[in-house]
């Protein structure tokens, strides 16, 4: 029965002179469509509810005056003035520091390592594939365990919790490799370097004046995971005691659960990671114009 | 032409077959750096989880695992581990198959994508927060008397960043899927049921048991959430190495966080072992 359906309903079709709205993409029939959009819709609510209602919530705390159902924006304001100790400005000071730290080094560090290895040792390519997909198979809690000693030498010369980015970008490596890797391999990096090179141009200006601009769209896309990786890192830094944002929330919810700021401060570094995703996209849809 | 060939071979015009000897030092700078801070760490670990109180060799670090606190913490890692995978898995792979059937430059899908990319990171401490804002003891969506719960209550908060990361990591194979198998079975005279029964799932499940993987390693190293959500007692591993890390002083056995850190690396090894082995199935029919 089911097989004598398409040609019947192929006829209906023509008979009403509408065949392209019988037979939508997909292959299916209009009847398995209409389940198939059911289906959809229904998911999309209740994953969207799923999604939101606890980022919603946050945010109306975030809002909530002295009591309960006011409304206020005292816990937003606190975000400059909350006294600590540590005072959550310095700390938000700090990890936006560590955040354009680390993925400057990231970036002087894995971009030129990737581009040479791509034009000049190709056989090393495995190798640094390998590196960089480590840190999937050491979590940072076991990261941690060994980088004590390590940072118990560095303290020695710095105390300051800039330092952290040493290990931050251990941490971000996978993302930024997977995301820099992707961009590289749409560039015809040889002919490109070969091209530059016959025409004179130096090693240094083959990198940065002829592969790097063919692949802004993927140095964007690790600069971001870096920075939303810095902004939610919490287990290397409460475990070599350093203060940045994330732990010194962690703090301030030990001694009063339900302070607002610890969730107008939540809401605020979501919407920055959203907003800077947005800028991102955005920026990227432009280049990808550009180049056509 | 001769620069084509020259490129082809791989081998340089100028030189030719001669290979530039210095050519590795390039590399150095970046070498060092995970030497130092990715490769070492890592070798402390191993090297001290064998490591007696007073030096020499021992085993009895990694023998000491062997005890009730820390059988708990493994116990409680696999068991937040199965059911936040599971269910991030199976409702993940629901998800994605929503947004891929639509239309693939729609709104809803790029909506879906770039919240995935943002979520799947939201881990840590903020997102504790969140849900103690939606239902915790103050909640405003309501007050479950489950949240502070474990492994459901905790198992809740963790799908909410498992979901995410099963979308972004299931939806190539789903895009994989060609609608002429589709229409190919349907000319055959196969139903929905037969499609998904003999092809689509067949096709699918390397992926998907590939996919789940991840997300159990990805629930295994996590540590920031629970920690946020219940810091005095300690459910799983992460948790009783930092605790072992914090109070190493007055401990007894100076090295039993490096042997559960050992412990933890053995099985995420494992764990991503098996997911690199299906991805790289998955991926023969995928391209």
């Amino acid at each position: 029965m089911a097989e004598l359906n398409p040609p019947l309903a192929d006829l209906a079709a023509d008979l009403t002179g509408r065949p392209a709205a019988a037979r939508r993409p997909g292959g299916l029939r209009a009847s398995q469509r209409r389940r198939l959009n059911l289906f959809r819709y229904t998911a999309f609510t209740i994953f969207g509810l799923f999604f939101l209602l606890p980022l919603l919530s946050m945010v109306r705390f975030s809002l909530e005056g002295l009591t309960p159902g006011s409304w206020s924006v005292a816990a937003w304001t606190q975000l400059v003035s909350y006294p600590g100790p540590p005072p959550l400005l310095s700390s938000i000071e700090i990890t936006l520091e560590l955040a354009v730290i680390s993925s400057g080094v990231m970036l002087i560090l894995v971009v030129p390592t990737m581009i040479w290895i791509r034009l000049r040792v190709q056989w090393f390519s495995r190798v640094m594939e390998f590196i960089c997909l480590l840190p999937l198979t050491i979590p940072a809690i076991v990261l941690v365990v060994g980088l004590a000693p390590i940072y118990n030498q560095i303290e020695r010369y710095n105390v300051s919790a800039l330092m952290l980015f040493w290990a931050y970008v251990v941490l971000a490596l996978p993302y930024a490799y997977r995301a820099l890797a992707a961009g590289l391999a749409a560039v015809d990096a040889k002919t490109l370097s070969e091209a530059a090179r016959s025409l004179g141009a130096r090693w240094p200006t083959v990198m940065l004046r002829v592969i790097v601009p063919n692949m802004w769209q993927a140095i964007l896309n690790s600069l971001l995971l870096t920075v939303a990786l810095v902004l939610g890192e919490f287990t290397v830094a409460y475990l070599l005691g350093y203060v940045n944002l994330q732990t010194n929330l962690f703090e301030i919810s030990r001694s009063s659960e339900n302070a607002g700021v610890l969730f107008s401060a939540s809401a605020a570094t979501l919407l920055f990671a959203f907003i800077l995703l947005l800028i991102l996209s955005y920026a990227g849809r432009r280049l990808r114009r550009g180049q056509r | 032409m001769a620069a084509a060939t020259a490129t082809k071979t791989g081998a340089r015009p100028v030189r030719a077959g001669r290979r530039p000897p210095l050519a590795w030092v390039g590399t150095v700078p970046f070498l060092a750096y995970a030497g130092i801070f990715l490769l070492l760490p890592t070798g402390i670990v191993v090297w001290n989880a064998f490591k007696g109180n007073s030096g020499g060799w021992t085993l009895s670090n990694i023998s000491a695992l062997n005890t009730g606190p820390v059988r708990t913490a493994f116990k409680g890692s696999i068991e937040l581990c199965v059911i936040s995978s599971v269910a991030g898995a199976v409702l993940g792979a629901i998800l994605a198959y929503a947004v891929a059937s639509g239309n693939p430059e729609g709104l809803i899908r790029r909506l879906y994508l770039a919240g995935s990319g943002v979520l799947a990171q939201f881990g840590g401490v903020t997102l504790a927060f969140a849900f103690l804002a939606t239902i915790g003891p103050a909640g405003l969506l309501f007050k479950a008397g489950w949240y502070s719960n474990f492994p459901w209550g905790i198992g809740l908060i963790y799908a909410y960043f498992q979901i995410p990361l099963m979308v972004l990591v299931f939806l190539p194979a789903i895009d994989g899927l060609k609608i002429q198998w589709r229409e190919a079975a349907e000319n055959l005279g196969g139903s929905t049921w037969h499609y998904w029964r003999y092809i689509a799932g067949p096709l699918l499940t390397p992926a998907f048991t590939g996919a789940a993987l991840l997300l159990f390693a990805n629930a295994l190293s996590a540590f920031a959430t629970i920690e946020a959500w219940e810091d005095q007692i300690n459910y799983v591993v992460p948790q009783s190495i930092s605790g072992s890390l914090i109070s190493e002083v007055g401990l007894a056995n100076a090295h039993e966080g490096d042997a559960l850190a050992l412990g933890l690396i053995v099985v995420v090894v494992i764990v991503m072992t098996g997911y690199f082995f299906l991805q790289r199935r998955a991926a023969r029919w995928q391209s």
